[in-house]
């Protein structure tokens, strides 16, 4: 079953500002997108739009937070986190406020709108920051859960939604939790590490690994800020081969977490699947992923390297 | 406080100033002075409502330096007024201090948002305006905002946004001292003409003299009594850079360097009248 991860983010959105009258939500012209609509139609008066001004968007959600108001600001991942870089870094960040930043149409979801609109570098962007706690979660139900954890945690997030539906990984989200991998398969001979549209490419390719012999195990890594630092080197260290599969640029996401992580003692072998060092271009959702080989094809294939 | 009790306050705070910056051995004098005469009024001039034993007091109103490099000035009012005591002036700057280069709200008490970045402060005193109407508070904005730092484009964003939601509760002063680092504001990129620039964006714009206490008190108080849900306030306060100490006023030399000892003793004795 597929379903929206910005449907859920709206939905969500809605049903906190129903219980919790201190919740403000801003966007940046693309309310329709994502999804902050929903919001803005049942609490007009806790919706503000800024129209195309994502600087501006940002530090007014940080002047909004200091009158003790939670506040969701949103639009599109790239201009975002592109744009407003140094109103996130030395407004919202620096000064710990209770902004949430909720971006959508992250890494090449956005599709045909090409380069300009495809944030890939997201991640590295606001990972490098302090205080900032980043999060890509891979379907509706865990974005749910994360979204209403993140409301109850003061200060500072980013998260990254994808434009498209997503398929129900979650059936279940009392173990989904911030900072918290979770696993969704148990093999010995390798891991994958996922996050986003990813983790479901790597369940796929888990299972045609099983029939080569291969049994890989399978982690859903939401929280990719601060990482699930235990889980992680106790999973590298106990399969001793590990692949991290990511929508997002080779420099600075999740990949390059786990490697600083495991580089320490260096307890695996490493392997990524994520874009290398170039800009993006016009195609389907799923004509992209097959481009750059963010596939399950190409996890199987990296991870049967590890057995050569 | 009476009109000739807030000048001299002004002239203590100039001292101030002038001794944390030497004592730092950096920091920005020139629009640090241009700014003092302002800023006690709006702290010492019962315009800004506060409790300093109390910095995150609900009802009180606020106030973002936007020109966060006029740092110096923003800790001489705040200890004054009570916020922290005197001699955390004197460690300005230095490692381990609660009194950064530039503001910095989780160090220092009464500091509400970080600034210094140019351009910022606009947008996050609007955004503090919003949330007041939100909590339908009848607490006050100030902004104080650079000449200079105006060429940014997040201010004119925000002028845009607080013209068109009519924050009425929010004054931006912009400290008009025709400098800015690579010389005369006119001759780096002017942002003339500003008064219609900001009427232009819905604001309502005054032109007054920065140095004149008694017009700074009478405009700031007129500001506190606009409704809430009309258009925001610009005022325009013509300054010197400088101001107060002869050979600082208006050279451009004097933006962001320290004093050595003997400009440092020549200034206070200036300042000693």
């Amino acid at each position: 079953m597929f379903s929206s991860p910005r449907d859920a983010y709206g939905k969500t959105l809605v049903e906190l500002g129903k219980t919790n009258n201190k919740i403000a939500v801003l966007d940046a012209d693309l309310s329709k997108s994502t999804k902050t609509a929903l919001f803005a139609a049942a609490f007009p008066e806790r919706f503000f739009d800024m129209g195309v001004a994502e600087a501006d968007m940002v530090n007014t959600a940080a002047g909004i937070s200091t009158c003790g108001f939670t506040v969701f600001a949103s639009t599109f991942a790239m201009f975002l986190t592109g744009r407003a870089w140094e109103q996130i870094r030395n407004t919202v960040a620096y000064g710990n406020f209770d902004v949430k930043l909720v971006a959508t149409h992250a890494g090449i979801t956005v599709g045909p709108d090409g380069s300009s609109h495809q944030a890939i570098e997201d991640i590295a962007l606001m990972s490098v920051i302090p205080n900032m706690r980043v999060v890509s979660p891979c379907d509706s139900t865990s974005t749910v859960e994360l979204i209403k954890e993140a409301a109850n945690s003061p200060g500072p997030f980013y998260f990254r939604l994808p434009r498209g539906k997503a398929p129900e990984i979650h059936k279940e989200s009392e173990n989904v939790s911030i900072g918290k991998a979770l696993i969704l398969r148990e093999g010995a001979d390798m891991t994958i590490f996922a996050h986003g549209l990813m983790v479901y490419q790597s369940l796929l390719a888990a299972e045609k690994l099983s029939l080569e012999g291969i049994e890989a195990s399978v982690v859903d890594v939401h929280t990719i800020k601060p990482l699930d630092k235990d889980l992680i080197a106790c999973y590298a260290s106990k399969t001793g081969k590990v692949l991290v599969a990511e929508e997002h640029s080779i420099n600075g996401g999740l990949g390059s977490a786990i490697a600083l992580l495991i580089s320490k003692d260096r307890s695996a072998y490493m392997r990524f699947v994520a874009i290398d060092n170039q800009f993006g271009m016009s195609g389907s959702e799923e004509e992209l992923l097959s481009h750059y080989k963010l596939d399950e094809k190409t996890i199987f294939e990296k991870s049967l390297e590890f057995f050569r | 406080m009476e009109i000739e009790s807030l000048k001299s306050l002004s002239c203590k705070l100039r001292k101030d100033i002038i001794r944390m910056i030497y004592l730092a051995g950096s920091g920005h004098p020139g629009g640090s002075l241009s700014v003092i005469d302002i800023m006690t009024v709006i702290f010492f001039g019962d315009i800004l409502r506060y409790r300093a034993d109390q910095p995150k007091w609900p009802q009180r109103d606020r106030f973002v330096l936007s020109k966060g490099h006029a740092a110096p000035a923003l800790y001489a009012v705040l200890s004054e007024a009570g916020f922290f005591p005197k001699e955390d002036l004197w460690t300005l700057r230095k490692l381990g201090s609660t009194l950064h280069g530039h503001p910095f709200n989780l160090d220092t008490p009464g500091v509400e948002a970080p600034t210094g970045s140019l351009g910022q402060g606009l947008s996050i005193a609007h955004g503090m305006a919003l949330g007041l109407k939100l909590l339908k508070q009848d607490s006050r904005v100030f902004a104080i905002l650079g000449d200079g730092e105006i060429e940014e484009g997040n201010i004119w964003e925000a002028a845009m946004s607080a013209g068109f939601y009519k924050s009425g509760n929010l004054t931006a002063i912009i400290d008009y001292n025709h400098l800015q680092i690579d010389g005369y504001i006119h001759s780096v990129k002017s942002p003339e003409p500003i008064p219609d620039k900001f009427k232009a964006f819905l604001w309502d714009v005054i032109e007054i003299d920065g140095h004149d206490h008694s017009m700074i008190l009478n405009t700031l108080k007129n500001a506190s009594q606009r409704a809430i849900d009309g258009p925001p306030l610009a005022v325009i306060a013509h300054t010197v850079k400088g101001k107060g100490v002869s050979f600082m006023e208006d050279c451009v030399d004097w933006h962001g360097v320290a004093p050595n000892k003997e400009q440092y003793e020549k200034a206070m004795d200036l300042l000693n009248g």
